[in-house]
């Protein structure tokens, strides 16, 4: 294998890697408040991009992008305050329950506005046979977006989980509930912000990956079954990790497609899931100790 | 409550009793379509025009005074969706014939079961396993794999083209695709670098192509029906990798070339002549039979006609003309259609024969290009 195909393996698999992460960051978000798993986290990728793709039709692509995040975000709300907040025994099994419930539920009525049909937003610079030379290999400028604006938002939320006082508060809660509340915290607010800030993130990703993968009503199960894998590769909760993992994923992934057939490409992530679960269940990034705190 | 039992049965009676009566008066026509799921844009407009056809046809009298009644059961591409289908219309509908299924795989699955319940079955999938071998019942329209791997190796000869990638969704086209290419490729001289299979719902295939592109081919041959189609184009072209493309006749849908975009320029493919209608010569057989289809579907849908579509408009007609030489028996209209010779249709001209239920022969294909978002012959 040549040091350029190396590379364009690398690139490719960092591509993937990425968008993984994100949808594996939302994960993390809603597991630190709440200690569970939404995995209606991909439908909020799909909506994000769909409503996007709808929007585009009368606005140009920056306030459509920035709309569809916002609607997203409090659908995300919506979803919390309808379906998760008066719960009085919130049971983690309950909530996981529920969350695959209203995965099953979006992604209907996804069918049923938008139909079968596979759409794209546009690209966001170039076109669809635009390339962009970096060193040895070539990219789409597409690629560059997504990498950037994913660590962007990376960025912004560790400042925002570290540096700001409502940041602070939703790890709080994360952390110890009780002395949370203890504290004045309104515990049930920042899940609600979680809900709301997950959603977001997901529908800004669904946004910039559009235009590769292209969007579809059902394309959220395939992202969070990977985001998953991620998340629980880096280590439940912790974003950063959720990085590293997904850039292992996607780069293990990409040169799989090097001696195996290709169409065995996703067999690889379960099959990391399914060793990642039997070996260290606590992520390649993650400690026993701070696992042993969640109780799950 | 008893007022209720007493309605429920007399509408049980009316519904068992009545409609069987009525029922002889109509020819039951059954299709199986992937109207939606994964392959929607095969099954979607061949709903749509069996639906257009069957109204033209009873809003004129029906065949022969028997109006035509038509059961469209959507199997969404599962085989499993399609046997149960297949048996039900078989066993319980008791259609006079089947039409579709829309995919390869769901018709090599039911073929056996047509044969056993004695319907004639016209599929709307390609893969050459349908018709070889033959099997009594079962017909299909769109034309052969191996006459578009031949083609496509024609055009390659042209090109001066020896050695190429071959890559395929997998699915029953996908993998019947693969072996006729692997097959015929020798007989032109032409070499087979590398062979892949790649998932059918595939999002991204940067990685498969860097492998093409290291492998030095110099052609890139791209097997499927699924939006991996557009994918691949893009994906190309974004890592810099410029040979030419080729695509299978399952390329013949619009929405792929603007699902690709500026990736589908120079895209080569065989098709049928439906997409290239008004490019036809006046004097062509097909040309007046194609203009009305177009115009027909396109009025009536506001949608782009498909050669998808021109397969349930072959299957359909085919079994019509065979009932209006034939009658209502289901043994004689199987018998004409193995005898029908110079059919008209959109795929081409079709000449069954006990020996070929298929009755298209190479010269049904043309080789297209996509110019400026359009499909165009490829040369004049």
């Amino acid at each position: 294998m040549g040091v350029e195909l190396f590379l364009q393996y690398i690139a490719a698999g960092v591509t993937y890697g990425i968008i993984y992460a994100i949808v594996a960051i939302g994960f993390n978000i809603i597991y630190n408040t709440t200690g569970i798993i939404n995995f209606a986290q991909g439908e909020f990728v799909m909506l994000g991009s769909m409503i996007a793709i709808s929007l585009h039709g009368v606005m140009p692509l920056l306030p459509s992008i920035v709309l569809a995040s916002v609607v997203t975000m409090f659908i995300g709300a919506l979803i919390e305050v309808l379906f998760i907040r008066w719960l009085k025994s919130p049971t983690v099994l309950r909530m996981i329950i529920i969350t695959i419930g209203l995965s099953i539920l979006i992604r209907e009525l996804a069918l049923s506005i938008w139909g079968e049909g596979v759409r794209a937003l546009p690209y966001f610079t170039g076109n669809e046979v635009s390339s962009v030379e970096i060193g040895m290999i070539r990219i789409s400028p597409q690629v560059l977006w997504v990498v950037g604006i994913c660590l962007f938002m990376v960025a912004v939320l560790q400042g925002f989980f570290h540096f700001t006082l409502l940041g602070r508060k939703m790890r709080a809660c994360a952390a110890n509930p009780v002395a949370a509340r203890l504290c004045g915290i309104n515990t049930k607010n920042m899940v609600t912000l979680s809900f709301m800030l997950s959603a977001l993130i997901g529908a800004v990703a669904g946004c910039v990956v559009s235009p590769i993968t292209y969007s579809q009503y059902n394309m959220g199960t395939g992202l969070a079954i990977k985001g998953f894998t991620v998340a629980i590769l880096g280590g439940l909760g912790n974003s950063l990790a959720a990085l590293g993992g997904g850039i292992v994923l996607g780069i293990l992934e990409s040169f799989s497609v090097w001696f195996m057939p290709s169409a065995y490409k996703d067999a690889i992530s379960i099959a990391i899931l399914l060793v990642i679960l039997f070996v260290r269940p606590s992520g390649l990034f993650g400690s026993k100790e701070r696992m042993a705190l969640k109780e799950f | 409550m008893r007022v209720i039992s007493r309605v429920f049965l007399l509408l049980f009676l009316t519904v068992f009793l009545v409609t069987p009566v009525m029922a002889s008066d109509t020819i039951k026509i059954g299709a199986i379509l992937s109207v939606t799921g994964p392959a929607s844009f095969l099954g979607a407009p061949e709903a749509n025009t069996l639906k257009m056809l069957v109204d033209e046809i009873n809003s004129k009298g029906g065949i022969k005074g028997k109006k035509i009644e038509l059961i469209i059961k959507d199997s969404s591409a599962s085989p499993e969706k399609a046997i149960s289908f297949a048996k039900q219309l078989i066993e319980e509908e008791r259609v006079f014939a089947i039409i579709g299924p829309s995919t390869s795989g769901e018709t090599l699955k039911i073929k056996s079961i047509c044969e056993k319940g004695r319907t004639i079955c016209i599929s709307c999938a390609a893969a050459e396993r349908i018709v070889n071998p033959v099997a009594r019942y079962v017909f299909k329209t769109p034309q052969k794999d191996s006459f578009a791997a031949r083609k496509i190796f024609m055009q390659m000869k042209k090109m001066g083209i020896k050695r190429i990638g071959v890559v395929v969704g997998n699915t029953g086209f996908g993998k019947a695709g693969k072996a006729q290419l692997e097959k015929l490729a020798p007989e032109y001289g032409i070499d087979i670098v590398i062979s892949e299979v790649y998932d059918k719902r595939a999002t991204d295939l940067t990685a498969l192509v860097t492998k093409l592109k290291a492998k030095g081919v110099e052609a890139v041959v791209n097997w499927s029906i699924v939006p991996a189609q557009s994918i691949i184009a893009k994906n190309m072209r974004q890592i810099g990798f410029n040979v030419p493309l080729f695509q299978s006749h399952g390329f013949g849908n619009i929405k792929y070339v603007r699902a690709a975009g500026a990736a589908a320029e120079g895209i080569i493919f065989p098709a049928g002549r439906l997409l290239v209608a008004e490019e036809l010569p006046d004097n062509h057989p097909q040309k007046p039979v194609l203009l009305k289809y177009k115009r027909d579907y396109e009025a009536r849908y506001k949608e782009e006609v498909s050669t998808f579509g021109g397969h349930a408009y072959d299957a359909l007609m085919i079994l019509v003309e065979a009932i209006k030489k034939a009658g209502t028996d289901r043994e004689k209209v199987r018998d004409a259609i193995e005898n029908l010779k110079g059919f008209v249709g959109t795929g081409g001209i079709f000449n069954f024969s006990p020996k070929d239920h298929n009755g298209l022969d190479i010269d049904s294909f043309e080789m297209l290009t996509v110019r400026n978002g359009k499909f165009v012959l490829l040369e004049k």
